[in-house]
């Protein structure tokens, strides 16, 4: 069901470029497309764009629904729409499908026009750095010189600190939401072994599964039920799922027992039926890299020294995937740097998946700086 | 549109507009205890401070993001970890000395992070106060509202505790200022005064 604030029908566009894209890591992409979705007025001033960037198995389909498919929500509706906290009657809200992505904008799944094949294992190394620039691209082709925000959860908080670094002068405000200044070994290896699960599925054929008519789905399967069970809680499993069996008593096979097998097998099936598995590498990749203090000795100050925009910089107490005190290093580079941060830390139970959640609180501090911010 | 952070700010609570007395224009300014965001609010507005306000309670935190001011959610009994030595005009403790645990730490604390510090607290040696532990019981006031089993209160000190403190440190009191119900108090201040404002610093050697 729809709810009455809900900002309705929506429809993607895109965007073809021919500039030559100069990528991190050193190829070149001669072409490319971006799909987008836009909610809401951009003003005569063109000063009222907020672009949200999505996370690790994210897309531009950020609120509404489209007209062929009722249920096809998209996934920070609970955020955006007319009186919602990023209220569409006074911003002109701007969802992207990241470079690299399996949902229109260029990326594996994508033919390329000079082999007349789809790109596969052949589709460059996509970072942060990157994005940044093709939504820089993006904003020029629009006509917005200065979005009124960027904001993002998790990769999409990243991205966001990203085109604080590399674009100061692009934005006036950054919202990092349950992300963090860099991957701890702990999430490195998470993506290692998801990544593993795909590389190694019989099916996948280097990356062309496509031209063997196979799919890795056992592989993406399971790298996401792992993702899956980092992003939730300890205590929201065991609050939905406890020890509940599936059919009232043990069977001793290796079938589905507990009602929380059951659910991680659901979430991996959909997710395999509607993501490419070439993406999730690139994507899980992109994380990895993410490290602006790199170029800086490690010194996270330093990097955010060029930043200008205001922060608002959120996370979620049960998150362990990207803690609160990943968070707070980052509000001590901006503090260091004098630059005007907020920071809070919201009380919840569901892991890192708590970003995309429904919850007050939450909420109501995302509407009090969004309010605050003027057009 | 009118929000709570351009909504204009008619007066300011008297405890307050003494603190902001001692601010100079255009300083950096680290709020301990923030609550709502006024003072900082004020000092924004009218002095044109940069500053930041550091607070627990999720309420006041919303509150403050409504206000319109820089707020980090912190605990104050760990300490100021985030902060870097030095990097603070001012750092201003207002009425929340008596209700912390690690009271000798907050204090090394701000002057480790602030130029100077500001202080305010509950005189415990008012009359009234007095009077009533002569009566065998715990003071119960407009500014210090609590019954024994509630109050958040839980090191109380006079003028004299405050400063014998500040000597114990070598800490450099450079102002103090002591009110009863908005007026000043210069006669006998540890018996007439029921709030104390202490500007300090550290000691020049």
């Amino acid at each position: 069901m729809q709810d009455s604030d809900s900002i309705g029908i929506v429809s993607p566009q895109r965007v073809y470029f021919d500039t030559p894209l100069n990528l991190r890591s050193g190829v070149t992409l001669d072409s490319y497309e971006l799909v987008y979705e836009t909610y809401g007025e951009l003003n005569a001033n063109r000063s009222n764009a907020v672009l949200v960037c999505h996370a690790l198995s994210g897309n531009h389909h950020v609120a509404g629904v489209y007209a062929d498919n009722p249920k096809s929500t998209g996934w920070w509706n609970n955020m955006i729409g007319p009186g919602k906290p990023i209220d569409t009657r006074k911003f002109f809200v701007i969802g992207i499908n990241n470079l690299g992505g399996c949902h229109g904008s260029t990326g594996p799944v994508s033919t390329n026009n000079k082999t007349g094949k789809r790109y596969g294992p052949d589709f460059p190394m996509v970072t942060t750095v990157d994005w940044v620039k093709t939504y820089t691209r993006l904003a020029d082709q629009i006509g917005i010189e200065c979005f009124a925000a960027v904001i993002g959860g998790s990769l999409g908080g990243m991205t966001a600190m990203q085109l604080a670094l590399d674009a100061p002068e692009r934005a006036r405000h950054i919202a990092i939401i349950a992300a963090s200044a860099k991957l701890t070994a702990q999430n490195i290896a998470f993506n290692d072994v998801a990544r593993q699960a795909i590389l190694t599925d019989p099916d996948f054929h280097g990356g062309d599964y496509y031209s063997h008519g196979t799919y890795p789905r056992r592989g993406l399967r399971l790298a996401r039920m792992l993702g899956h069970i980092t992003y939730l809680s300890d205590d929201s499993m065991a609050t939905k799922f406890g020890r509940e069996l599936r059919n009232g008593s043990l069977a001793f096979n290796y079938d589905v027992e507990f009602q929380i097998e059951s659910y991680l097998h659901y979430q991996g099936d959909k997710f395999a039926d509607l993501f490419d598995a070439n993406t999730y590498l690139l994507m899980t990749k992109a994380l990895d890299y993410f490290d602006p203090a790199q170029d800086y000795a490690g010194n996270l100050t330093a990097a955010l020294a060029q930043a200008q925009a205001n922060f608002l910089v959120l996370s979620f107490t049960s998150d362990w995937r990207f803690s609160p005190e990943r968070s707070r290093e980052i509000v001590k580079a901006l503090l260091d740097n004098k630059l005007n941060v907020s920071y809070a830390e919201i009380p919840s139970t569901y892991g890192h998946d708590s970003f995309l959640m429904q919850d007050d609180y939450y909420h109501q501090l995302v509407r009090a700086y969004m309010d605050n911010i003027s057009t | 549109m009118i929000t709570e952070a351009n909504k204009p700010l008619l007066t300011l609570r008297p405890d307050f507009a003494t603190i902001a007395d001692w601010i100079v224009p255009e300083s950096s300014v680290l709020d301990l205890g923030c609550g709502d965001g006024t003072l900082l609010r004020y000092l924004k507005n009218k002095l044109n401070i940069h500053g930041y306000g550091i607070e627990i309670d999720t309420h006041n935190i919303l509150a403050c993001m409504k206000n319109g001011i820089n707020v980090i959610h912190n605990d104050l009994e760990s300490g100021l970890s985030g902060f870097e030595n030095a990097s603070f005009d001012y750092v201003i403790l207002s009425q929340t000395l008596q209700a912390m645990r690690n009271t000798e730490y907050i204090i090394q604390e701000i002057l480790r992070v602030g130029r100077e510090g500001i202080v305010s607290f509950p005189n415990f040696g008012y009359w009234k106060n007095r009077l009533q532990v002569a009566h065998g019981h715990m003071p119960v006031s407009s500014t210090l509202p609590y019954q024994w089993y509630d109050t958040p209160n839980i090191h109380l000190c006079t003028l004299h505790d405050f400063e014998q403190l500040c000597q114990q440190h070598q800490i450099n009191i450079l102002e103090r200022r002591v009110t009863n119900h908005d007026r000043k108090v210069t006669l006998f201040p540890n018996l007439f005064g029921v709030l104390a404002f202490y500007r300090f610093g550290h000691t020049t050697l």
